[in-house]
């Protein structure tokens, strides 16, 4: 047993553990142990379950998307527009139902009931590509350049110190309330409407804060000695910095970045006022025009109800899980691929 | 530190020991690549003080006009002009409460079982375990809850209603589970949520435990149950408690998960029971800023600004308080 190995130096006689555990020689000493032992095996036991505690909650999420996304997405699902009667709650077929709780209601079989659509998100996919891939145009440059004011010129002075804490302070910061900064800014005070861009201003708003310490990381990780020899051929820090310390830091940098971008595809607050909506891929195809995500689109579903919404949404739910963790695995992939080395 | 590091006087040493050694070329690109990287440093923080200054003035004219009716009353009625933001603040509370108390001692569990007991293959098990879980978006803990768990919660909570009807406290607490939606329902998908960051955080406190401490008292004769009390506990305490806020301040701005699973009343009060519905600060916000106008619109983004000032407070808060207990810590030893 590992569990006892560690007290065994303690111990005056030679015997090994596992005899003294089956023989206790002296009954006192025996139940001393045995009460102590009893205590540790119950607190590894504790401690094992509080992992499996954990396991039960994502196999059953994971499990539940797999099980009702997975029949809907297909190819087609990915890329045809949202029906527009997604939210009907009334389709062809319905009026002996709707007749039979309201006698009195007008219901035409024949006219104008849709014919149950075929469900796609093509503009939420297009519209989540669009708004990640622009917030990250705009967070990690920005980010990455702050990370390298933070430690390869700011170092512990006092602006960088408060840059620090201040970014820190701003991982906490509720994403919705990056939601309302931009809704009330942007939307409202500059009148510039809602759009794939404010979304985007919104998402990046939220990422600026993980790209910049997760850099900062990464870049306090390269070995000065590296500094040291570059600035011992003559080499200024921004040299330095661009050509040692940067490269050296990449694969670090490239995850973090993929992690916030992970982060940002999956969150659905601070789109919620900034986005708009957009029903067809042609008209999600846009940075300055309303559009729509994954994530928005799944709350849209499920608080708006409709006859095919909740399949609608299963599928949309499977999409979005799969698009976040390929980029967390890609990101996971290149940090561990490289630091090996 | 590192060479360029030497001079005392810090942020201007590099260019100027570089410039005393180096002839001047290149000064200029250094020159401008560091303003560069300050503007870019600066705008973090202007980002910060926008957020703060754009949302606190949008929100301003619910603030002076209702004054203290706004943070001291439980009337919500907007169609009404009665702005009381105490029911949903008493809503997040609850909430965040059940979702820490769940997360953490399952995350610091996690955290001890990934340093000290796991075998090394089964430690990055875990990390991929807690990455997952992280990475799952809130609005599909919302989908789950919502078309999934809701129906058993349901009969649950009625039955548990039922059970409970004649005993005086447990009847306040949990009586009248009408929908499967509601706090506790909120509290618990928090805890699923916030428990990867908090077993992340309390990982690597716990791995800042000195070895030599824990051999020491391994050595001693201590099992480890008895190490991990002795040593690790009182040695990680300051970096748990930071563990621990973070958490709650994750738990408290969360918005989607929570909106579809709280119950969405119109105007939540304070009530102890947990099984009801109820509504909490940001999801109020995410149900109605989009069409609000006028009052109820400042109204709602005074919501916003409250949670982000409570957010602030405890993230500061959090940091001042793992700082002074690190130093008390290194003090004693």
């Amino acid at each position: 047993m590992t569990i006892t190995a560690p007290s065994a130096p303690t111990q005056t006689d030679a015997t090994s553990v596992a005899d003294r555990l089956k023989v206790p020689s002296d009954v006192r000493v025996s139940t001393i142990k045995g009460a102590r032992f009893a205590r540790n095996r119950a607190a590894t036991t504790a401690m094992t379950l509080a992992f499996v505690l954990a396991i039960v909650p994502l196999v059953f999420v994971i499990g539940n998307v797999l099980a009702k996304g997975g029949p809907v997405v297909t190819p087609s699902f990915l890329t045809r527009d949202i029906p527009t009667t997604a939210g009907a709650s009334e389709l062809k077929g319905d009026c002996a139902k709707i007749n039979k709780y309201d006698p009195t209601a007008a219901c035409d079989e024949s006219a104008v009931k849709p014919a149950a659509p075929k469900p796609g998100i093509g503009p939420a996919v297009v519209g989540t590509l669009i708004t990640t891939g622009l917030s990250a145009l705009l967070a990690i440059p920005l980010g990455l350049l702050a990370a390298v004011y933070l430690n390869e010129y700011g170092k512990r002075n006092r602006l960088a110190s408060f840059i620090r804490f201040m970014s820190d302070v701003m991982t906490g910061v509720p994403s919705i309330v990056m939601g309302i900064f931009v809704y009330t800014l942007w939307v409202l005070e500059f009148g510039q409407g809602r759009s794939a861009l404010a979304a985007s201003l919104a998402l990046a708003c939220l990422m600026l804060p993980i790209v910049v310490r997760s850099s900062e990381e990464m870049l306090r990780l390269v070995p000065n000695a590296l500094r040291e020899g570059s600035a011992a051929l003559g080499a200024r820090t921004w040299k330095t910095t661009l050509r040692v310390v940067l490269p050296t830091a990449l694969p670090g940098l490239v995850s973090g970045a993929m992690l916030a971008v992970a982060r940002a595809a999956g969150e659905t607050a601070p789109v919620l006022f900034t986005i708009g909506a957009a029903n067809t891929v042609a008209a999600a195809t846009t940075v300055t025009g309303q559009s729509t995500t994954l994530s928005f689109q799944i709350y849209n579903l499920i608080t708006n109800g409709g006859k095919i919404s909740p399949q609608m949404a299963w599928g949309a739910a499977l999409t979005l899980i799969a698009m976040v963790l390929i980029l967390t695995t890609i990101a996971r992939t290149v940090s561990a691929r490289f630091t090996m080395r | 530190m590192t060479v360029v590091d030497n001079p005392p006087t810090g942020s201007a040493a590099p260019a100027g020991m570089a410039g005393a050694l180096a002839s001047s070329k290149g000064a200029g690109a250094d020159r401008a690549f560091r303003g560069l990287a300050v503007a870019a440093g600066v705008t973090v923080l202007v980002i910060l003080a926008l957020i703060t200054f754009s949302t606190t003035s949008s929100a301003w004219p619910a603030f002076t006009k209702y004054g203290s009716s706004y943070f001291f009353s439980t009337d919500w009625r907007p169609n009404q002009k009665k702005f009381g933001i105490v029911g949903f603040a008493w809503g997040t509370a609850v909430i965040s409460v059940i979702g820490v108390l769940l997360a953490v001692p399952t995350s610091i569990g996690i955290a001890l079982f990934a340093t000290e007991v796991a075998p090394r293959r089964l430690r990055r098990t875990i990390t991929t375990v807690m990455d997952l879980l992280a990475s799952v978006p809130s609005v599909v803990f919302g989908l789950v809850g919502f078309y999934v768990l809701r129906a058993p919660l349901q009969s649950l909570f009625r039955s548990i209603g039922d059970s409970v009807a004649g005993i005086p406290i447990a009847r306040n607490v949990l009586g009248q589970g009408s929908s499967g939606i509601s706090l506790l329902t909120a509290g618990i998908v928090l805890a699923i949520m916030i428990t990867p960051i908090i077993t992340s955080v309390s990982r690597e406190v716990f791995n800042t435990v000195p070895r030599n401490d824990k051999e020491g008292a391994l050595a001693l004769g201590a099992t480890r149950s008895e190490m991990i009390t002795g040593v690790i506990i009182p040695h990680s305490l300051g970096g748990l408690t930071g563990a621990v806020m973070l958490g709650l301040g994750r738990a408290m701005g969360e918005t989607i998960a929570v909106s579809l699973l709280i119950g969405a009343s119109s105007s939540p009060q304070i009530t102890a029971n947990i099984l009801g519905p109820s509504d909490a600060m940001p999801s109020a916000i995410a149900r109605n800023l989009s069409e609000a106008s006028g009052d109820f619109r400042a109204a709602l983004i005074g919501l916003g600004v409250t949670l982000f000032v409570i957010t602030m407070i405890i993230n500061v808060g959090s940091r001042r308080m793992v700082s002074v207990i690190d130093r008390r810590i290194k003090g004693a030893a």
